[in-house]
Formats: structure tokens, sequence, C-alpha cells
């Protein structure tokens, strides 16, 4: 198995090359306007350093958000657009997944990213392997009485110390964690998921109100 | 010539998904699916709506076009993408599947420019470009004269819409009239019934001070949603065939006077138009009678080919490939408001092969 593993749900343009073994080659960046420009020189870079061609990667995992659709919508399409070209298998994990992972804990925590406007992507586990529910995007406050006391890891729990006062590591997410938890998940026969973008929330669309007159009334 | 150019090409500028392919001057596949029907309730394309479907139809459509065509992905000698103007996140979907194909496949990738690849496909349906071309690009985004001696690397713009473009006009004046959207089709169907001279409907930018080949179509605008609010607070019926009728002749009138005059001071025989708005019956008929008149070769593409697609910009990629020019870099960024002096986006260093990149010793 040669696995890559790349995420843009975050502000990080994160990647990683696992040979079914360990993580051998990582790319890391946080910018969260350019996923666009960084991922492809970031590909390269990772799969040069392994040594590595994207014609050798068998499986490839894209994280699937939730997250800001603009950079989301990077990670996801390249993914597809590898698969399409070399054959590789494509898969997606919910980026919140990675970040757990990461984490390492044992005992029920939440994960929490910066959905901005004032919102935060969220979901529930009881390890860092275990999540207890689907994702979700709420104001802090409105979620305050469901994390309380929990542990949180991510930059969500960061920006709101109020809602999550025992943040953990790591605040961003590492393709690296999320090429592990693929890897993993692949050697124990688990199906992943088919990569489909979080988005959570539905398209910002204004329907214009029945067309403006133009006459002063 | 006998080994002409396999280039793809990709378009998510606005809401549609354009893949196509072209050999050289030759259309081989040109698969578009659009989000049109997802838009028209909100009377206008949402680009996030817009940048949604462009993820969930951007491989399908490029397995299309591959299928259309008849050739492997393998084949291809370069993938060419709109690099802008456009939707900002639109036209990141098209450019991150551009790369990934590109770099997937060990083909050089080329980032270019959305109108210069509407004048482009003129190839496709008249052969090599005759230069310099006068353009005529008109659309719901777009309104401009532009002169190309060279459309992969020079495009001169010679004037603009200072307000709305053709096609917004065309919207707007459908939703005064109660007609769909996009406006342009349902105002050529209403206005085939109506009389073109029913109502002098004023010529913007036209007065002798006025910018020669600038546009304006605001304030025709706002005139026939003056006109026709007049007639409804009167209590009276609104004509909308000659309504239509009249809005589109004022619309096609100053657009071909501005092209064919913008020819003659420069010193052109060739125009093309294109755009969607180019697909108007009275914008065409005008047009050919008065490019007769003054003995200018008129080239106008299948309203297929007008409209955005993804042969237009395989067509320039072709070009851009026959004449030698530089590949983008894989940290091409889209530009949502390249300037259409920018035929495409040149990489920073000159790669002569796009493995070079790959190599260790660029990393070790
Ligand atoms: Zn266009």
């Amino acid at each position: 198995m040669l696995l890559l593993a790349l995420d843009t749900a975050t502000p990080a343009t994160t990647v990683a090359l696992h040979d079914g073994e360990s993580v051998i080659a990582t790319s890391h960046q946080v910018d969260a306007r350019r996923h666009g420009e960084l991922l492809l020189p970031a590909v390269d870079r990772v799969l040069a350093e392994a040594g590595r061609k994207l014609g050798q990667v068998t499986d490839i995992v894209a994280g699937m958000g939730p997250g800001p659709y603009t950079g989301l919508r990077v990670g996801l399409v390249t993914a597809a657009s590898f698969s399409a070209a070399t054959g590789a298998r494509v898969h997606g994990l919910c980026t919140l997944d990675g970040l757990a992972y990461a984490s390492g804990l044992s005992e029920p925590f939440v994960v929490a990213t910066d959905a901005r406007r004032k919102e935060v992507y969220w979901a529930r586990y009881d390890d860092a392997r275990t999540r207890s529910g689907e994702p979700a995007v709420d104001r802090p406050a409105d979620i305050a009485d469901e994390v309380a006391d929990l542990p949180a890891v991510g930059a969500g729990a960061e920006l709101y110390p109020d809602v999550f006062p025992d943040a953990r590591p790591p605040a961003h997410q590492s393709a690296a964690a999320l090429a592990s938890l693929a890897a993993e998940m692949i050697a124990a026969g688990e199906e992943l998921p088919a990569p489909r973008p979080l988005y959570l929330r539905r398209p910002d669309a204004q329907v214009p109100q029945n067309y403006k007159r133009v006459t002063p009334q | 010539m006998a080994d002409e150019p396999l280039v793809l090409g990709i378009e998510t500028s606005c809401d549609e998904t354009g893949v196509g392919i072209v050999r050289g001057h030759t259309l081989l596949a040109d698969a578009v699916a659009s989000s049109v029907d997802e838009h028209a309730r909100f009377g206008g394309v949402v680009p996030e709506v817009a940048s949604r479907a462009h993820l969930e139809a951007m491989v399908p459509t490029i397995d299309r076009a591959l299928k259309d065509a008849g050739v492997a992905a393998s084949d291809l000698d370069g993938i060419a993408v709109t690099a802008g103007p456009g939707l900002a996140g639109a036209l990141l979907v098209g450019v991150s599947a551009a790369k990934a194909y590109a770099y997937a496949l060990g083909k050089p990738m080329y980032g270019v420019n959305h109108l210069a690849s509407h004048i482009c496909v003129s190839q496709l349906e008249f052969g090599a470009m005759p230069e310099p071309t006068m353009a005529l690009l008109v659309s719901g985004g777009h309104s401009s004269l532009l002169l190309s001696p060279d459309i992969t690397s020079d495009v001169r713009p010679l004037g603009a819409t200072i307000d709305d473009a053709a096609g917004e006009a065309f919207d707007k004046i459908a939703r005064v009239l109660g007609l769909g959207f996009p406006g342009g089709p349902f105002i050529d169907k209403a206005a085939r019934e109506g009389d073109p001279s029913a109502i002098r409907f004023p010529r913007g930018l036209t007065g002798p001070r006025d910018a020669p080949f600038d546009f304006s179509f605001s304030g025709l605008k706002t005139s026939v949603a003056r006109w026709v609010e007049a007639k409804r607070a009167a209590g009276e019926n609104v004509p909308v065939a000659d309504v239509a009728a009249s809005f589109q002749e004022a619309v096609a009138d100053v657009l071909t006077m501005k092209a064919v005059k913008a020819c003659k001071a420069e010193g052109v025989d060739h125009l093309m138009i294109g755009g969607g708005v180019a697909a108007n019956s009275r914008l065409r008929a005008m047009a050919e009678r008065r490019c007769e008149d003054a003995g200018i070769e008129l080239r106008v593409p299948r309203p297929k080919l007008c409209t955005d697609n993804g042969a237009m910009v395989a067509a320039l990629g072709a070009e851009m490939v026959a004449r030698g020019r530089g590949p983008s870099s894989w940290d091409l960024s889209a530009d949502s408001s390249l300037p259409v002096t920018e035929t495409h986006v040149p990489g920073h260093h000159h790669h002569d092969h796009v493995h070079e990149l790959s190599q260790d010793n660029l990393y070790s």
C-alpha cells in the first residue's frame, strides 16, 4: 500500500504519504487563503522526498471537512482527479476524525474547528478513534451545555475558551494523522467512505425580491 | 499539420462545467454540465451553488469528454484551464482539477484567459483566425470590444461596458416583463412577434463626445423599466412582444454599430462575435447586414460554442502548444479579475519538460 492523504478543509494545506507501515513524508503549511496554490506543489514535494511517483500510489484519502467550502473543494477535486487519472482508489475521511485521532485521547472529548461567522464545526468522541455522533455547525454558546467539562481539540476550542476551557493539542489538522487513521482502517478491513464534501450549511443565496421598481412611487 | 496538438480544456468560470477536447482547430468533444436550472429561481448565478455543482460534475464531465472524443487521457499533449476572469470559488475547482490531471498524466498545463478563449473558439468553426481579429464579446458577464493580433499573446481592449453587461440587461428586462431566466432566449422569442420600431429606446454612449467603443446598458434598462411601469400605472396592457423587440433592437444597434466602427478605425476586415448574447437572432442578423455593407468578414460560431464551454479553452490551449508558449506552474492560482491583456499565465520558470519539477535534485 502507498497511501496519499491530503486535507484542505482547515487553514492548513496538509499532505502526507504512508507506506502501510508508517508516514514516510509530510508537508504542512498554514495559509487559509492559498490552498489552491499550495496543494499541488506540496504533493510534488512529498512524493519527491519519499522518492515515489504519483503512479505508485494505491490509495488516496481526502479530508471531507466540514470546513470553509472554497478550500475544502481544492482537496476533494484534486483527490478525485488524481484517482480518475491514475486509477488509485479514492476515499474520504471526516476532517474532525483526523484531529481526534491525532489527539490520542482515550476519554470522551470534543473536536471543534473554526467555521467562521462566529460558529464552530464540531463533533463528540468517545475516544481518539470513535466519533459518537454526526459533525455539526453551531454557535459555541448554543452547545456550551453539551460540551461542558469535556476536553476539546482543534482551533475552534482555542478560539472560544469560555465554552471550551480544557483545550488540548493539536490545534491544526495534519494529513499524517489522517493517513495513519486511513491506513489502520484499511488494514483492519474497514470500509472508508466515498469522498463527499461535508458542507453542513446550505449555500448562501438571497432570492431576489420580485423585481425592484425603478420609478419612485 | 499531421500532428496538431491534442488538448483538453476545462472551463468553470461561471455556472457551466465545460470540458472540451480539440486537435488543433478540430473539435472532438464539447461536454457541458450546467447548473443553470439551480440558479433560475434566484434570478442570477449564485456563486456557492455554482461551485458545489462544479465539484460534483468535474470528473464525470472530463470522463464524458474523453469518451466522446474517443481518446485516452495519456494521448493528450496538454491540459488547458480557465485561470480567470470569473467567480473565484468556481474557477478554483477547474484549476485544481486541471493541475491534478496534468500532474498525474505528466502533461503541461496552461492557465488561460476566459475572454481570449471566447475569441479563439472561432478557429473550431472557421479555421485559423485572421490576424488581427476584432472581437465583440457579449454575455451575462462581459461586453467588450477586443483587438487581437495574436490570440496567444496579444489582446488589446478597445472598449467595454461602463455599467451592466449586455446579458445582464437581457436578464433584467426579462424580469421586468415577467419572462424567465436567463433572459436572452426569452426576450429573443418574445421579440419575434413584436415590432422593433414600436418604441424608440435610448442608445447609450452614442453621442459625439462619448467614448466611441465603450458601452452602457444601465440607462436603456431603466428607460425600458420606466416605460413598462408607466403602462402598468395607467392600467394599460404591456405590449410584451413590442417592448422585447424594441429593447433588443436598441442593444443590437449599439453593439453592431460600435463593432463595425472599431473595425474601420483599426483597419481590420474581420469581426468575430462571441459570448452567450451572440446567440441572439437579431444581433446576428444586424451584424451580418452591417458587416456586409462595410466589407467586413463576420464570424459568429454556432450558439453552443458562443456560450461558456470547455472547447474554447481547449482551442486556446492548442494554440498555446502550437506556438510554443510556456506552460503554467503548479502553483497557478485562479484569478477572478485576470486582465484581458493576460492571455495566459505562464510559469515563473520556463520548464521545457514538466517532469523536471519532480526530479530529486530540486528538493534534496
Ligand atoms: Zn464567458
